[in-house]
């Protein structure tokens, strides 16, 4: 039996020495932290031009967040890269030939680029946050008002979990390419897109980015936006039944099938 | 030791591997040879469990793969050369490999040694030919000093040098008293590499035997003999001399005789004697490509067939039906025997050839494993492995090459 801690070594070594992961997730960082930081100063200059609904439903915290919907692409991106590579390259034979044991190989595998993706994921959550707030002048929040430290823990929590996520459809569909091309376009248009239609906004509200992302909200209807059924823990909740489903989906298909 | 039982590997309709029983033991090489897609890799990847067989099983050491106690150490393979994350070093690659059975790192420098990459190291192995991703791999298979090495086409690539260091390896390993299986399409390289063979095509049992065994049933040494090609009194005459001295001759398509049972001078000895002008007398050894040829050659899924440029080429008259319709095949003066080399005289592999009863290559052979699938008729019991159990008998439709060859 390999050992979990040796397989966790393992992928480690394979983790760090390709240039992907560092590429993916300084990305998914620097994109995050940038957009957010220019929407916080976009706001700030403009803030009396908004409608005055928007100005008191305004959200600062979130506001800082709004980066991350270009950065979780590039944690979907690391994500499936760092399942989707074993079976481009054919590496997986002679993964799996060295680690007979699939499951042990797939989950120390998702937990090793898993816990970086959370690290990765919490620094950008609060780089993002503070350096927004820092940009937002007077309409500022602090770490310490209510809801707040829970919103940017869980932004962290949020791009996290999106790269599981995705490393679970990879091993489902035990292709790069392909999940990249399922995965890309549903979180940047599909899920945005069906959450402005009115009947599909209500199924969309329970896509697992839709509703992670509730987490990161201080002002439930922040921005004029419609208040969801389930709370901000709720939500991340819901996007947790998502990940581990797209993990037992990928469990399932690299137990069963030849690899 | 590897052993395999009864192994049956179906994709949808197509059965890759069927009802394989072999066993691979230590201390010798042991050559897996078959043509493309015959199921060599299929079956390697059911040692290696990567592939779940759709019957039978195989064990190694008496445990399936699956649940070998640290498998890395038992079992090194050699998959795919290109199975390797192009952006990784070799270095990296083979750490990560290490890690997984508690390998130190020492041993990934010793072994990037012993294959020749210590200098590329540390270069992505994106860049890497086919001959270095090969020891590459070969390096993997050895990291974690195993028992039990299985290589799946470790030549291809690799120049001569490499060629000449992964036989002699080989060798070495199998000497120290491992178990060494390698797949290869190479009759010629298996003949100097293994010490036992297993022949596979089409995923059944050809032969499974020692080289030597192999080597001694296959060698069929002939004389070429032709007479002037304006005189066939001539060729009759010395046919019937020759037959009469206790040759056996073969009509070869082109005219020419094919002699056995006879030594070059006798023969030439015999034509003077009888007044017959030779235009050639030479000698033929088949090799034992050939005889692997022959032995597979029913077995073949890739048959690269004449480039006949039909549609390239402009319509032979204005009024005929022009691209788009499949041209006649011209009707071609194909010789009846086999398409590869003809068997030698009096042997015949597949009961094609309706000549006179001689010895039969195959029917020496120590082990009869399975009745020849490929005779023809697959339900007809057939005593010899590889041979029609006597001289046809004339009247009885005779399963030939042809017609097997149509039925596929």
């Amino acid at each position: 039996m390999a050992v979990a801690s040796a397989v966790l070594q393992s992928e480690w070594t394979k983790i760090r020495t390709v240039s992907s992961t560092v590429w993916t997730l300084a990305s998914a960082l620097f994109v995050t932290v940038a957009m957010g930081a220019a929407l916080c100063a976009l706001t700030n200059a403009t803030f009396d031009d908004m409608r005055e609904a928007e100005r008191l439903t305004f959200d600062p915290t979130l506001i800082s967040f709004s980066g991350m919907i270009l950065g979780q692409l590039a944690m979907v991106v690391f994500g499936v890269l760092v399942v989707g590579t074993e079976y481009s390259s054919g590496m997986i034979r002679t993964s799996l030939a060295a680690v007979p044991q699939r499951a042990t190989f797939l989950f120390s595998k998702i937990a090793v680029a898993g816990g970086l993706a959370l690290l990765v994921g919490l620094a950008t959550s609060f780089l993002a946050f503070f350096l927004g707030q820092a940009l937002l002048g007077g309409h500022r929040t602090s770490i310490g008002d209510d809801g707040v430290l829970r919103a940017v823990v869980g932004g962290g929590l949020y791009m996290g979990l999106m790269a599981v996520f995705s490393m679970g459809v990879a091993a489902m569909l035990r292709s790069s390419m392909l999940s990249l091309g399922i995965l890309v376009p549903f979180f940047f248009l599909v899920s945005q897109i069906l959450s402005a239609v009115p009947k599909a906004k209500e199924v969309a509200l329970y896509f697992p980015d839709q509703a992670g992302s509730k987490v990161m909200r201080v002002v439930p209807d922040a921005m004029n936006s419609e208040e969801a059924p389930y709370g901000p823990w709720g939500g991340l909740g819901i996007m947790v039944l998502w990940v581990a489903a797209s993990l037992v989906g990928g469990y399932l298909v690299m137990k069963k099938r030849d690899a | 030791m590897i052993e395999a039982v009864g192994l049956t590997k179906r994709y949808g309709a197509k059965t890759a591997v069927y009802n394989l029983s072999f066993q691979v033991r230590p201390g010798v090489v042991t050559g897996f040879l078959g043509p493309n897609g015959s199921g060599k890799s299929t079956t390697m990847r059911m040692i290696l469990g990567l592939d779940r067989p759709t019957a039978g099983h195989v064990t190694i050491g008496g445990h399936p793969f699956r649940r070998l106690p640290n498998a890395p150490r038992q079992v090194g393979a050699l998959l795919d050369a290109k199975a390797v994350h192009g952006g990784r070093s070799a270095r990296s690659h083979l750490l990560s490999l290490a890690q997984l059975a508690g390998i130190p790192a020492q041993r990934v420098d010793e072994v990037l040694g012993v294959v020749g990459l210590q200098d590329v190291a540390k270069r992505r192995s994106k860049g890497f030919s086919l001959g270095m991703g090969q020891r590459l791999g070969i390096a993997a298979a050895l990291l974690g000093d195993p028992q039990v090495l299985l290589f799946d086409e470790p030549v291809n690539g690799l120049d001569p040098e490499g060629i000449l260091w992964v036989r002699n390896l080989m060798k070495k390993l199998a000497a120290e008293g491992r178990t060494v299986f390698v797949s290869s399409h190479l009759m010629s390289e298996m003949a100097l590499t293994a010490d036992h063979l297993i022949v596979i095509g089409r995923g059944q049992l050809l032969a499974d035997m020692p080289v030597k065994d192999f080597i001694s049933a296959n060698s069929a040494d002939f004389a070429r003999v032709r007479t002037p090609g304006a005189e066939p009194a001539q060729r009759e005459k010395l046919t019937s001399v020759l037959v009469e001295a206790g040759g056996q001759v073969l009509s070869e398509p082109d005219g020419a005789l094919r002699v056995t049972g006879l030594p070059l001078p006798r023969i030439s000895d015999l034509a003077h004697d009888a007044d017959v002008r030779l235009w050639e007398l030479s000698p033929h050894q088949a090799s034992l490509e050939e005889a692997y040829m022959r032995l597979t050659q029913g077995a073949v899924d890739y048959r690269s067939t004449d480039d006949r440029l039909a549609h390239l080429q402009p319509p032979a008259q204005p009024g005929q039906p022009g691209y788009g319709t499949p041209p006649q095949p011209p009707v071609q003066d194909v010789p009846q025997q086999g398409w590869y080399a003809p068997p030698p005289p009096g042997q015949s592999p597949y009961g094609a050839a309706p000549q006179a009863p001689g010895q039969n290559p195959y029917g020496a052979a120590p082990q009869a494993p399975a009745q020849n699938p490929y005779a023809g008729a697959p339900q007809a019991p057939a005593p010899g492995p590889y041979a029609p159990p006597a001289a046809p008998q004339p009247g009885l439709p005779q399963p030939s090459d042809d017609t097997s060859k149509d039925v596929r």
